[in-house]
């Protein structure tokens, strides 16, 4: 048998209406008042001033919130009826398809980055080539250019300076030939770009009597760089000219469309 | 007195007993909720989710284990404190300062309905600051008296006599004695 006064007065009883006992404290303590009126009494009193305190620091229950309560409260009992698997099988079947199609919208999006990144690497490639071949070009220009210097700076080289004539009094070229080697190096820098379909061709001359003998075409003017051309020359050559022909060439100097002429 | 029928009704899941349970508590739950989230707006929400708990555990409820009133409020104060630690209240509230229960009471002229105005203000008027700090750990945070003894440095039967002095001014204030 407790002392009920002592009991009260301890201060237990707040305590449990405040919920701030150990759950085995509340069960004694709930197990006591139950027995005895007294304790009863004085709990529903202190209870009836907490109470009181709660409520006093309520800002005012809105008006609307049991019908929101009521809302919340069917929205989630239709989730949980049995009858509502199929719309729940619904959603995760429409779950399901959005992340399908996401996925897929993502597969096209990484299509689309690599088929972009794929054409740049293509291009790269591209570009490489290009430099490589003007560096092939490059390389091929220098070398004809040093093999030109070379032949030019030999003693047994004769320099022919041949002068414009009347169709183009401006034009000038040089020809180097170099009699040990039978070849001629010709800078044709000063002679203008040749018209589309036609071509300049390279005489040897023997002046008495006048006898051409063609010994090549400068062909590929526009895209030399140099402008030097280096041609075959096992002739006895007296002068040389140089005519503007038909692309191919032809078999004897069209005399009018003679562009420079000089004697060796 | 604990409405034991309309408990029982809840516990069967009877809708009329459950806006009697709301109609009894639901300033009650909105005040310990406010004392903790400090915010109108957040705590209404808080409130209609703690009655949303009470009716779908109405059942976990075991009138051999405890007041019902003090278990509504364990499921308001975890509610409240739950919101609390939730980004989007840290969000709202960055400038949000640590104050007691007494600061919203004294804020206030107008108290709802069921309230003894009256009783509250002169309640407040006369409230010992032991009694704030003690009232607003053990019964608006929920601290265990043992955690009360440690926040407040107390030897733990202080802790039990100060709060039920603390409660008995309250009672007196109320005439409920």
């Amino acid at each position: 048998m407790i002392n009920i006064e002592e009991y009260i007065s301890s201060g237990i009883l707040e305590l449990y209406v405040a919920g701030a006992l150990s759950p085995q404290e509340e069960v004694e303590v709930t197990a006591l008042v139950n027995q005895h009126p007294e304790l009863q009494q004085e709990v529903e009193e202190i209870e009836a001033a907490l109470l009181q305190l709660s409520a006093a620091a309520s800002p005012g229950v809105n008006q609307e919130s049991f019908s929101a309560i009521q809302k919340l409260l069917r929205e989630t009992k239709v989730v949980a009826l049995p009858s509502a698997t199929s719309s729940s099988t619904k959603t995760t079947a429409f779950i399901g398809w959005a992340a399908a199609i996401l996925a897929l919208v993502g597969l096209f999006f990484i299509y689309q980055e690599n088929q972009a990144l794929e054409s740049q690497l293509s291009d790269q490639l591209d570009e490489k080539e290009r430099l490589q071949d003007s560096i092939q070009v490059a390389a091929k220009q220098l070398e004809e250019l040093k093999i030109y210097t070379n032949a030019i700076r030999r003693e047994e080289t004769v320099k022919v300076k041949l002068a414009g004539q009347a169709v183009s009094p401006t034009s000038v070229a040089t020809v180097h030939w170099d009699k040990k080697e039978n070849k001629v190096y010709i800078d044709a820098s000063g002679l203008p770009e040749p018209p589309p379909g036609k071509v300049y061709q390279v005489w040897s001359l023997k002046l008495e009597p006048l006898t051409p003998t063609s010994i090549g075409l400068l062909d590929d003017f526009a895209s030399d760089d140099n402008k030097v051309f280096i041609l075959p020359n096992a002739n006895t050559s007296e002068a040389f000219g140089i005519t503007l022909e038909p692309a191919g060439g032809s078999d004897a100097p069209t005399m009018e469309q003679l562009y420079t002429l000089g004697a060796v | 007195m604990q409405p034991d029928l309309l408990i029982t009704q809840l516990q069967d899941k009877n809708e009329k007993a459950f806006r009697r349970i709301y109609e009894m508590y639901s300033e009650n739950v909105l005040g310990i909720i406010q004392t903790i989230v400090r915010d109108a707006e957040l705590a209404e929400e808080v409130m209609q989710d703690v009655f949303i708990k009470v009716w779908n555990n109405a059942t976990s409820y075991d009138a051999s284990k405890g007041r019902f009133f003090t278990w509504i409020l364990n499921i308001a104060r975890n509610a409240a404190i739950d919101k609390t630690r939730s980004k989007a209240y840290k969000n709202k509230k960055q400038n949000h300062q640590a104050s007691f229960f007494v600061d919203i009471l004294e804020a206030k002229d107008s108290f709802v309905a069921k309230v003894d105005a009256i009783g509250i203000k002169k309640y407040i008027g006369k409230l010992k600051p032991v009694c704030k700090e003690i009232i607003e750990l053990i019964f608006f945070k929920g601290y265990t008296h043992k955690e009360t003894a440690e926040a407040l440095t107390m030897p733990l039967g202080t802790v039990k006599t100060r709060n039920r002095n603390c409660i008995k001014e309250l009672r007196a204030a109320l005439n409920l004695t």
